[in-house]
């Protein structure tokens, strides 16, 4: 252990949802897109789903919309250090379109793209079961537009880049291809829990 | 009757946006922690101060790349961050990073009020591509307040390799005694202020004007952008670049909460 002259860190109660690593952001929610925030409406809005799939489709805002609500409420890890507890996002769970296109058993991998034209790569597993969102609503309010809106991903068992900003579409593969920031360095899977930040750790 | 599409070997979404391809990433150098030692501490401004580190085994950078760096306390509690590299790679052995001194701010008040010559930090990096400039293209650089640290690293790589690719700054401060690095700019740059500015200069935000003239300029192979500043910054000065007729796809970005 290395420790640092003189640093003590600031007065801490050890909190169990709080990944190695992480520190509490409390009110503050960073803002880290690295594109120009895309001027897309609701009425703009379109989201995909193809690649290794029964049935490809498209949903519409209002299509997107009629599907059964779910809400996540817990917390968020940014690979920068921050993390967010006691957040609530409304949209619909992912398992909601996964019935509707019913992937093949082939299918491992999926890269999740933005309408900005942002990429990020996830194994499907970690989409399933109850545990990703494409979300709608922050708060109770409309999310806004620097924080992905009109509809983001929403992965929160993950680090927060794999939650893509104004998500456009996903693409089932049956093999991993690294998206945005994995090949700028970063980790394929992005556990939280296990710091798996960079490429290597 | 069903349809499967088979997915592209290269899957390529309708993306008007993309990574660098020219901008290779080390990822065995990003996965190592190494120890920094601090050698010296120049005041910028009130807040701001540069801090300087020999770290003997840094593999080099390009300007605008980040690293990680950790600060451990006695019970094995650890605090890291990001922060923006300030010097340019041609500084063999030695990294700088410029930080503010932000209110209630964990490790930056241990750098402001604690660190002297000698101390050691842990830093791992050069981190992420995507905000880097290697020198091979004209850059219009957008910063404010200690956004302009990434930028800085540009310039002076710049200066020391006697490049002649366009270069381009523009900077916004509040005031002149909040500009960082005041001794430094050139020709290249423009500086912005908000609040107080100096005798017959006029006060007020970067505006269309600004970046519409730098833009006006259209350099050979057109300018890369690269704004750094906070999220409120950032989304002023994108719009207005988008506004001046910069590509989407040429602007990066690096904002800070």
């Amino acid at each position: 252990m290395n420790v640092t002259r003189g640093f003590t860190g600031r007065p801490r109660v050890h909190h169990p949802g709080l990944p190695p690593g992480q520190y509490d952001a409390g009110d503050d929610w960073p803002v880290l897109s690295a594109e120009v925030t895309p001027d897309l409406a609701p009425a703009d809005w379109t989201f995909r789903i193809d690649g290794l799939v029964a049935e490809p489709r498209s949903w519409d805002w209002d299509e997107a919309h009629a599907l059964p609500a779910s809400v996540y409420e817990g917390d968020i890890h940014c690979v920068t250090s921050w993390s967010k507890f006691g957040v609530r996002f409304g949209g619909v769970s992912l398992d909601a379109f996964w019935d509707a296109v019913r992937p093949d058993a082939s299918a491992t991998h999926v890269v999740a793209y933005a309408h900005s034209g942002y990429t990020t790569n996830l194994p499907l597993a970690d989409l399933t079961g109850g545990r990703a969102w494409i979300a709608w609503e922050y708060d109770g309010e409309p999310l806004a537009a620097e924080h992905g809106g009109p509809a983001r991903l929403l992965v929160p068992h993950l680090y927060f880049w794999k939650s893509a900003k104004w998500i456009a579409g996903l693409r089932l593969l049956d093999h991993d291809e690294p998206g945005f920031w994995e090949q700028n360095g970063y980790h394929a899977r992005g556990n939280p829990w296990e710091e798996q930040r960079y490429s290597g750790d | 009757m069903t349809e499967t599409t088979a997915p592209d070997t290269a899957f390529s979404p309708p993306t008007r946006f993309a990574v660098p391809g020219r901008i290779a990433v080390s990822n065995r150098t990003a996965a190592l922690w190494q120890t920094a030692t601090l050698t010296e501490i120049r005041r910028e401004t009130p807040v701001v101060s540069t801090f300087r580190f020999a770290v003997p085994g840094w593999a080099g950078h390009l300007p605008g790349q980040h690293l990680m760096l950790r600060l451990t306390a006695g019970d094995g509690y650890t605090a890291q961050r990001h922060y923006s590299l300030a010097s340019p790679p041609d500084d063999a052995g030695h990294i700088e990073l410029t930080l503010d001194h932000v209110e209630g701010g964990e490790v930056s008040g241990w750098f402001h009020t604690e660190a002297r010559p000698g101390d050691q930090v842990e830093v791992r990096g050069p981190l992420s591509g995507f905000f880097a400039w290697p020198g091979d293209r004209p850059a219009l650089l957008i910063g404010a307040g200690s956004g302009v640290v990434p930028l800085m690293s540009m310039l002076r790589h710049h200066r020391r390799r006697a490049l002649n690719v366009p270069l381009r700054l523009l900077v916004s401060a509040r005031g002149p005694e909040e500009l960082i690095y005041a001794a430094e700019y050139g020709a290249e740059t423009t500086a912005v202020f908000t609040r107080r500015a100096p005798e017959g200069m006029p006060v007020g935000r970067l505006s269309a004007a600004h970046v519409a003239r730098v833009v006006a300029e259209r350099p050979t192979g057109g300018w890369e952008a690269y704004v750094c500043g906070s999220n409120a910054f950032a989304e002023h000065a994108s719009r207005l670049l988008v506004a001046a007729g910069q590509p989407v796809d040429r602007i990066r970005i690096e904002r800070f909460g």
